[in-house]
């Protein structure tokens, strides 16, 4: 077999995914996290569970059940695992939310359904990050730090290399040194020992900065939120821009996370701030 | 200890002088060291070690009680059970206990300077920021002489990898030497096991090395069932043993495209960056998330599975022509085996010693699958798995596993949807069965290799639970494969080893 790869490269046609140009059926499908589907009004009343039966079923404590006036309940995004239990539990309450365009622009933004100033306030973020970035919209380079990872959010930032999201046609790379990187990619729970490193790659990097917490674990910290070996995410850390939940965040989340940080989410798929569809 | 009649032979308990002879005896005879652990005991530490005897799992257990100064000390395992050496280091890190005569007890997990107090799994809860991390502190100097120096790499590494800090010791470009510090990324996971129930646990036991959760998962309800005696339904077994495949076959792919970027083919990563990207969505097909987490239950599947089991198949043999049609354009690349050939050798001496597990373990002749040697779950119902024929111990030898292990995971799948059929798979957590009090013992062979969760139960929910990966105990190994080899050897036998620094650093 001479050559033996010289025409392999075309073999299966395009693999890349058209998305942010066309929507992706993978992407359109994913179950990423869960909504409230009937979060209020309850018929018949009482239906609604608990705070303490909510806190028995979700294991990191991201459903809240909220008295003031009528009882509302919601999810935080920022700290659902995606495990699935509050849907099995309760299907007239949670469903699964098709779609893997979570990120967020602020951590209140998680938290859905939200409240209307909160949508007023990441309106208002996003006009201050869109001016800061305007010099980042036609190529960026993304330094990479694992401060505590379960290992899984390193897989699925590295197979946005790959020929099915191939970022680098966006004009989106990677890149070893902090002093060429343009955006910050932070994924785990913020370990101890990774506290200074983080904090020195930071440091090294040119501003303007755009910093993504990626992933469950590096918003709120997920399932190991509390003890000695987390910061409970990163957010305490470093200054993060972009909160893009999953556990671990899919490819597709963190690529809608970098262009939501580069305001360049396409505008048929607004970013999911929190209105549930 | 009494022979252990099965796999879930329970711990005996001897006093601490017996406890030592009684392991250096068994390792001595021919036991195999799975692990050494310690669990927190209020006045002192439970320590208790994993030994595997004609392949089943047993446990041996002694309480060391604290000194005078509040230290609890014993004769360290390490000079005569080599195997010991970082357990005994992790040991000292999260539960205090000195092993004395140890040849080496810097921090391995935690650097806890001098006075902070140790975590002492199995104890009470630690308040978050408890044990603080003592400041940043160089790693040790072994080899000096003219123009040695040290190189430190990472712990934020160049691309898109886990924290981990290997420190080259180097004139140059030989690497004499290398020592591997993990503990940046000590997340404390074996606090997070406790005060959970089990089935909570289960989802933490999937995040102690995220890219095996699936074999995690399965240890780890291995243990519970093993403890309560809990029968797995037939049909959940086949899917857990289609969830563990898929894992198996997304690890491999990775670590065949790290070898190909390492040697700078770019179609072969694309290649096989696709490849595996149809596996973990394959995975998502079959239980809706990437890394088949949050279905494996204790009895069975946590919940209901709706399989188009003829689709599947269909996919995954499209899928396993192109990956041995590409396997086979590896073979032909002779510039691409040439790095491979001879690099980074692990001596079969080494590896009977260290008892070495999975890949590793297997391309140096020392086959520990757990498949093989204590079959469970559909694994018992299917053909048995074949050993791979690759021996050579070099980086070749443990790609050339993979590769092998990636074609019989195709049949293995096909076999387990086969016999799954068309039908819903029903739910089959077993959520009313009480598990008693004791020691359970959990294995399961990660993409890894062999994962032992050894769980200790008290009133309903885990005081402990010793998560033991592949990857913590084959890590080791890093320091012995370096004969010769240069920097840019590197990145060839990194990927050769395919571990996941999580399931390390702990």
């Amino acid at each position: 077999m001479p050559l033996p790869w010289a025409l392999r490269g075309l073999l299966n046609g395009t693999l890349t995914t058209r998305y942010p140009g066309r929507s992706d059926p993978y992407l359109d499908g994913f179950a990423a996290t869960v909504e409230v589907v009937g979060g209020r009004d309850p018929d018949p009343p009482g239906v609604l569970p608990t705070q303490e039966a909510l806190d028995a079923v979700c294991p990191t404590g991201a459903l809240h059940r909220s008295e003031s006036g009528d009882p509302v309940v919601t999810v935080d995004r920022g700290a659902c695992i995606a495990c699935g239990r509050c849907v099995l539990a309760y299907p007239e309450v949670f469903a699964w939310r098709r779609g893997a365009d979570v990120a967020a622009l602020t951590r209140g933004a998680l938290v859905v359904p939200s409240a209307d100033d909160t949508e007023e306030a990441v309106a208002a973020v996003r006009r201050a990050l869109a001016d800061r970035v305007r010099g980042l919209r036609r190529s960026v380079h993304i330094r990479h730090v694992d401060a505590g990872s379960d290992g899984s959010d390193e897989w699925e930032v590295q197979a946005l290399l790959n020929p099915v999201y191939d970022v680098n046609r966006l004009g989106i790379f990677f890149t070893a040194s902090p002093r060429h990187a343009d955006i910050l990619l932070v994924t785990g729970v913020g370990a101890p020992g990774m506290r200074a490193p983080l904090h020195r790659t930071r440091e090294a990097m040119p501003d303007p900065v755009v910093v993504v917490a990626v992933g469950t674990d590096a918003v709120s910290g997920g399932l190991f939120r509390h003890g000695y070996g987390s910061s409970g995410g990163v957010g305490d850390l470093v200054d993060v821009d972009v909160w893009v939940p999953g556990s671990p965040a899919s490819p597709f989340s963190i690529l809608h996370g970098l262009l939501l940080a580069l305001d360049r989410v396409p505008a048929e798929r607004a970013p999911a701030d929190g209105s549930d569809r | 200890m009494t022979t252990p009649a099965r796999t879930d032979a329970r711990e005996v308990v001897l006093d601490v002088a017996g406890w030592g002879d009684d392991v250096r005896g068994r390792a001595a005879a021919g036991a195999r060291l799975v692990g050494v652990y310690g669990s927190d005991r209020g006045d002192g530490c439970r320590l208790t070690a994993v030994l595997a005897e004609q392949d089943r799992l047993g446990a041996l257990s002694t309480i060391v009680p604290a000194g005078t100064d509040g230290v609890a000390r014993y004769r360290s395992l390490s000079p005569e059970v080599p195997a010991a050496f970082w357990y005994e280091r992790a040991l000292h890190d999260l539960s205090g206990v000195v092993p004395e005569g140890h040849p080496r007890l810097d921090p391995l997990l935690l650097d806890r300077g001098g006075s902070t107090p140790a975590p002492r799994p199995g104890g009470p809860a630690v308040a978050s920021g408890g044990t603080p991390m003592a400041g940043e502190r160089p790693g040790p100097v072994d080899v000096v002489g003219h123009g040695m120096f040290t190189l430190p790499l990472g712990p934020v590494r160049s691309g898109v990898f886990e924290s981990i800090e290997l420190l080259l010791e180097t004139p140059g470009e030989d690497i004499p030497h290398v020592n591997v510090r993990p503990h940046y990324k000590h997340r404390g996971v074996a606090k997070q096991f406790e005060g959970r129930a089990p089935r909570d646990a289960v989802l933490v036991a999937e995040r102690v090395e995220g890219i095996s959760s699936v074999a995690h998962a399965l240890a780890f309800c291995h243990a519970v069932e093993d403890l309560a005696g809990i029968e797995v339904p037939r049909h959940a077994r086949l899917v857990r043993v289609v969830l563990a495949e898929l894992e198996r076959m997304a690890n491999h792919l990775d670590v065949t495209m790290r070898l190909a970027d390492a040697a700078g083919l770019a179609v072969a990563v694309s290649r096989f960056g696709w490849h595996k990207e149809r596996v973990l969505r394959l995975t998502s097909s079959v239980c809706g998330n990437r890394f088949g987490r949050a279905t494996v239950g204790i009895g069975g599947l946590c919940r209901g599975l709706d399989l188009d089991t003829r689709s599947l198949a269909e996919e995954l043999r499209a899928l396993g022509s192109r990956i041995r049609s590409d396997i086979r354009a590896l073979e032909a690349s002779a510039s691409f085996l040439d790095r491979l050939r001879g690099t980074g050798p692990l001596a079969h001496e080494r590896a009977v010693q260290h008892g070495a597990v999975g890949p590793i373990g297997r391309a140096s002749a020392v086959d520990n699958d757990v498949r093989r040697m204590r079959p469970y779950d559909g694994y018992r119902d299917l053909p048995p798995v074949p050993a791979p024929h690759a021996w050579s111990g070099d980086v070749l030898a443990r790609s050339r596993v993979r590769w092998e292990e990636l074609m019989t995971s195709v049949a293995t799948l096909l076999d387990a949807l086969d016999t799954l059929g068309r039908a819903p798979v029903p739910a089959s957590e077993a959520t009313d069965t009480r598990v008693p009090d004791g020691l359970g013992l959990g294995s399961a062979e990660s993409a890894q290799g062999e994962v032992v969760h050894a769980l200790e139960l008290s009133g309903g929910i885990v005081r402990r639970c010793f998560a033991r990966s592949a990857s913590f105990h084959d890590l080791v190994l890093f320091h012995d494969v370096f004969t010769g080899d240069v920097f840019t050897d590197l990145p060839f036998i990194e990927a050769s080893f395919g571990l996941g620094y999580a399931g390390v650093a702990m």
